[in-house]
């Protein structure tokens, strides 16, 4: 037998810092606030603050749908493409009449559904590596839109539909507007939360830590692994919702989005493969991405160079971490 | 139950991509016919190659990644650096071809053991690992140049240019480039070792192979293929561009021709002449969706159809066998 | 230093100690070899013979003490440094690639060349002469791996380690993974290797094996050396007081009397795998499924957990016809199956021990309220078997073999299943909680349950059985009374002729 009794006190070491952990992240995170705190003091005043969270809203939502798919020990390449596809395709339909703003919304979010729905079951039933899946997903669904629209995006947005992403509850007092964005995305983090604790999130971790044993407990191992990607389309169209909101309507929307938020889940501790790390972990994961592109901005670092200055940070952070849970 | 295995006539994946290549070929040959027109005419062939030719070096490299148990996601960021690099390093001047390629190979090479070492050393996972250095480069990139930059002398240009009867000089390189892969992966020590270490790193460890070394050795290598694939687009294009490698999608295009090729994302098992097989397939299915004029964004979506299909047919075929165990 | 080592020693370990984050594992533990001779090392789990045995072949470097090969004191940095010294070792866990030839396993990382490249023709026909010189010319160089069977897998494991001029070999209990008629094979091949002058050190829980095949034997408990004997002068009981530091009075609980009702009846049901059979599982019993490896015991068990279904033929449970497609149905249909392979399919090690007990609950009958008392009720069940862990938040992987075993009959238990399936439920367990399983399983069948237990170790199947079915080539070869004999039962299943005796 291999399993020696390793020592309680390595395991709460592993345990709290380890992979899997959200410490790193947060203490990631206290430092970049508390040096923006000290480069420009007003972020903190509320409105200020808030509207840094709805910035961040879409990445923390995608981080949320990725983290599901990620702990089953799937990729989700095509989030990214999926965000940009829901853009272009409400700009079309809606094409600047408010009347079509509640249909249109719901069809967003059922086509996120969709696809989340085919990427799973091709995943599943197909036995197709999830990282190709998606990545065929992306594919199609860029070539589907360029040629749906011919190349360049027609339509406009209504004023209706960008509510979600600019407007706010005006008039709060102390805290000014507080932002449809925040509650969306505290609503969907709290459900986030509460999927993970239930019976469903407890299956899915084991499932992605060891799908036979899960399997061969009673477990649904495919419907399981189908209702992450599900997750997490739903959570690429309600960021494309407000991403939709936030700036005009380009091919660019969604660009890259599904390797930041891959990046900020395991930024927040969640290990590639499944079975460790936490959802709060993930959000938290993206909303230290945000914090770190927002400090950059305050420190003057131009546009350009700020991605490699992410980058060298994002690998520093996940080094840290692969070290610590080296044992 | 070995016995049967044995007797079977094995269409694995590996020789399925040139099954397909075949019928796609056929299939493609007959459709372009009744359209009126000629896949197999000198033009849309030596178009057809000259595609295969850069994608498929990169391909090639990919696949010593891909059958380690690694990727490499930042091939692109490293094709668009290096094709600046030797734009830039050569000035137009026929002279400074040399140290223009001495120093593409240098710095493909040094990013390619950064990224080795940040895997081996740092344990990042080589997503990440690669992705974050595709960022920096990226980042690098896109601080210093606005757009395309340099020059290449016309000498340097043969390579973009030139061919041999219908063959561009380029897909020689290409097949060059495999052919070379081809021996290193099955006939040397590094290869064996390679294939080892993708199939279950436990076990290469135990026998005593230095797993760490090999996985260096590896995205050196994959990394250089991206840099020579840079040395072409350079040569294509007359001058260094800044964003060529992320616009064409380099880095996941050549992890899709590798799987089509029949290898396994997780490793160890795999080949060149399959991903040889996937760059054709998907340079063929270019060509005839060029020749029957469809939309060519359309063609995107029926790459990804294709890619996703390719690897269900091999899983499903694969669970097949097993059971038939 | 020590300068006075026997020099005929092969190898000599002198006080040598391991801790791991300041636990220690190992602490002053000396043992040698002599050319020649199997010498066995013995423990409980945790008792530190693994961790012995990896710093004995490089895995592990030791904190104190110090390692001599033929009396020159050496360091073995690393597998490599333990393979230049001439020390291999045979995992329990088989070090082969599936998808590569058996010439390329067996020289992996040490291939040889010619101009520059592998030279693979002196490769096959080195491997050749080495499975020659082993007897195992049914092996072919260029055969895949993953063609091979178990047994003929090991050899391939052997072949490899004497490929490297290995004089001193470590074989971590060689027999986990062989059926009984292949151990045999194992032991000829072993005397073999001795006749060569090759030095073993055997592990195993086996104790057959051990005074089989050993001359010397070193107990381990808590890290430490207890004692080394000559076989000759030991005893199963001896050596068993020596491991648990107490008597174990009885190994077997008492069996039941007349089985119950039936409770499931397979009439003609078969699949790929299992040829059509008949067969009754009776409530408050247990029936025994002895057989070699592959003889289709598990695919038996699979076929009736739903894992690959039966195809044909006709299953009853409790008076209703039934055919579970997927583990999920039969588990609804009160079915339990305690695989053979833990870490492969019975638990989700990176998860917590209460999680790992609740999998099942909460995979079958989710609930989105009123958790909290099905938490409580597993809790008991975890207390109720006896798993011993930090805490019920441990993850499972820090748990000893025979605990994380419980945590898998605790899942089940919770389950309320009126049909167990068991297969090699004491594989890899020490002998202590051994026991503890075999008084659950009874305890179970007690209850009212009907209990199918396949087991490769005879003793235990003979220990346990109400009934024992044999099973040969995918289907029933005999049925035998709880009282039959090793021999009855060795006969039907390797279908030698025999008086069965029973």
């Amino acid at each position: 037998m291999t399993t020696e009794t390793i020592a309680p006190t390595a395991q709460a070491r592993r345990g709290r810092w380890g992979a899997g952990s959200i410490w790193p992240v947060v203490v990631i995170l206290v430092l970049l606030l508390v040096a923006i705190g000290i480069r420009q003091p007003e972020f903190y005043d509320p409105p200020a603050l808030l509207a840094f969270l709805k910035r961040s809203a879409p990445l923390i939502i995608l981080a949320a749908g990725q983290y599901f798919v990620i702990v089953a020990g799937d990729f989700d390449l095509s989030v990214g493409s999926l965000v940009t596809a829901e853009v272009v395709i409400a700009a079309r339909l809606i094409d600047g009449d408010p009347a079509a703003t509640g249909p249109v919304i719901a069809l967003v979010l059922g086509f996120g559904l969709l696809v989340g729905l085919v990427n799973g079951l091709v995943s599943t039933l197909l036995l197709v590596p999830s990282f190709i899946t998606t990545l065929g997903m992306y594919l199609i669904l860029v070539g589907a839109v360029y040629t749906w629209t011919g190349g360049s995006p027609r339509g406009a947005l209504s004023e209706e539909f960008r509510m979600f992403g600019r407007r706010g509850i005006e008039g709060v007092p102390w805290l000014g507007e507080i932002p449809y964005a925040v509650l969306i995305l505290l609503v969907l983090a709290a459900l986030a939360v509460l999927a993970m604790r239930s019976d469903f999130g407890k299956v899915l971790l084991a499932v992605g830590d060891n799908p036979r044993a899960a399997r061969l407990a009673g477990g649904r191992v495919a419907g399981v692994r189908t209702v992450a990607f599900v997750i997490s389309g739903c959570c690429a169209a309600v960021a494309a919702v407000l991403l939709g909101g936030f700036g005009g309507v380009s091919f660019q929307v969604g660009a890259g989005l599904e390797f930041t938020a891959i990046t900020a889940v395991v930024l927040g501790g969640v290990v590639l493969g499944g079975g460790r790390g936490s959802v709060v972990g993930a959000m938290l994961g993206a909303l230290t991405l945000q914090t770190l592109l927002t400090l950059l901005n305050l420190l003057g670092v131009a546009g350009a160079l700020a991605s490699a200055v992410q980058g060298l940070i994002i690998l520093a952070a996940v080094a840290i971490g692969g070290l610590r849970a080296r044992t | 139950m070995s016995t049967q295995a044995l007797t079977r006539p094995r269409i694995d994946s590996t020789n399925g991509v040139w099954l397909a290549l075949g019928v796609t070929l056929v299939v493609g040959g007959i459709l372009v016919a009744t359209d009126g027109g000629s896949l197999f005419s000198q033009n849309s062939t030596v178009s057809l190659l000259q595609r295969a030719a850069g994608l498929g070096i990169v391909a090639v490299g990919q696949t010593f990644c891909i059958l380690a148990g690694s990727l490499d996601l930042s091939v692109a960021y490293v094709i668009s650096l290096t094709s600046l690099i030797a734009a830039e390093t050569m000035a137009g001047s026929d002279g400074r071809v040399l140290p223009a390629v001495l120093a593409v190979l240098a710095v493909s090479a040094a990013i390619g053991l950064v990224n080795g070492l940040l895997i081996t050393k740092l344990r990042i996972n080589a997503f990440i690992a690669t992705l974050g250095v595709g960022l920096l480069i990226k980042g690098y990139l896109e601080q210093g140049y606005a757009g395309p930059a340099g020059a290449v002398p016309v000498s340097f240009q043969h390579l973009g240019y030139d061919r041999v009867g219908p063959v561009p000089v380029a897909f020689l390189l290409f097949i060059g480039v495999a052919a070379v892969a081809w021996v290193v992966i099955n006939r040397s020590r590094y290869g064996h070792h390679l294939i080892a270490t993708g199939g279950d790193l436990d076990v290469a460890r135990l026998s005593g192979v230095r797993t760490d070394l090999v996985l260096i050795r590896t995205h050196v290598i994959c990394s250089i293929c991206a840099g020579i694939a840079g040395l072409y687009l350079a040569s294509r294009l007359g001058a260094g561009a800044p964003r060529v490698g992320a616009e064409g999608g380099y880095d996941l295009e050549s992890i899709a021709a590798v799987v089509l090729g029949g290898a396994v994302l997780a490793g160890g098992k795999g080949g060149v002449a399959g991903t040889v097989g996937g760059v054709l397939l998907l340079a063929v299915i270019d060509g005839i969706f060029n020749q029957l004029a469809v939309d060519p964004f359309f063609k995107q979506v029926v790459r990804g159809v294709v890619i996703v299909a390719a690897v269900a047919i091999y899983a499903l075929r694969l669970r097949g066998r097993r059971a038939a165990r | 230093m020590d300068s006075t080592e026997p020099p005929e020693a092969l190898l000599a370990m002198r006080g040598v100690g391991k801790s791991f984050y300041g636990v220690p594992v190992l602490s002053d533990v000396d043992v040698d070899l002599k050319p020649g001779e199997v010498h066995a090392v013995v423990g409980e789990n945790g008792a530190g013979k693994s961790t012995l045995m990896k710093i004995a072949s490089g895995v592990y470097q030791p904190d104190a003490g110090t390692l001599h090969v033929d009396g020159q004191p050496v360091a073995l940095h690393n597998p490599r440094a333990a393979q230049a010294a001439g020390i291999g070792i045979i995992h329990q866990e088989f070090n082969l690639l599936p998808e590569r030839t058996v010439a390329e396993n067996v020289f992996l990382g040490r291939e040889p060349m010619r101009r520059g490249l592998v030279d693979r023709r002196t490769m096959r026909a080195r491997t050749k002469e080495l499975l020659a010189s082993v007897g195992a010319e049914s092996v072919q160089p260029t055969d895949r791996v993953r063609q091979l069977g178990i047994a003929q897998q090991q050899v391939v494991e052997i072949v490899k380690a004497l490929s490297l001029d290995a004089r001193i070999l470590i074989m971590d209990e060689p027999t986990a993974a062989l059926a009984d008629h292949e151990v045999e094979l194992l032991y000829a091949l072993v005397r073999r290797l001795q006749a060569r002058g090759i030095g073993i050190l055997y592990v195993s829980h086996r104790l057959a094996e051990v005074f089989d095949l050993s001359d010397r034997i070193t107990v381990l408990k808590d890290g430490r050396r207890v004692t080394t004997l000559d076989t000759r002068d030991a005893t199963p009981e001896a050596l068993v007081r020596h491991m648990v530091g107490r008597e174990l009075a009885t190994y077997y609980p008492p069996k039941a009397g007349a089985g119950g009702t039936a409770l499931v009846t397979l009439t003609g049901a078969g699949n790929a795998r299992v040829r059509p059979l008949d067969l009754e599982l009776r409530a408050g019993e247990v029936l025994g499924v002895g057989g070699l490896q592959g003889s289709g015991r598990s695919a038996l068990a699979r076929a009736l957990f739903g894992v690959e279904p039966f195809t044909t033929g006709r299953m009853v449970l409790d008076g209703k016809p039934v055919r579970p497609r997927s583990p999920r149905q039969a588990v609804r249909n009160g079915i339990a199956y305690v695989t053979e392979d833990r870490k492969a399919d019975g638990l989700a090690l990176s998860q917590s021990v209460l999680d790992n007990a609740l999998l099942a609950s909460r995979a079958v009958r989710p609930r989105w309220f009123g958790g909290g008392a099905r938490t409580t009720g597993v809790r008991a069940l975890l207390d109720a078997v006896e798993v011993h862990a930090a805490g019920p938040d441990q993850e499972v992987r820090y748990l000893s073999g025979g605990n994380q075993q419980k945590v898998v009959l605790a899942r089940w238990l919770a389950m309320a299943p009126r049909v167990l399936l068991f297969d090699e439920p004491t594989r890899g367990i020490d002998v202590g909680a051994k026991a503890a399983i075999h008084e659950l399983i009874r305890d179970l069948a007690g209850k009212g349950a009907a209990v199918l237990m396949i087991s490769s170790e005879l003793p235990e199947l003979l220990g346990m059985s109400d009934r024992i079915v044999v099973m040969r080539d995918g289907t029933l070869a005999g049925e035998l009374p709880g009282s039959a004999s090793e021999e009855a039962v060795l006969s039907l299943a390797t279908g030698t002729p025999h008086e069965v005796t029973a």
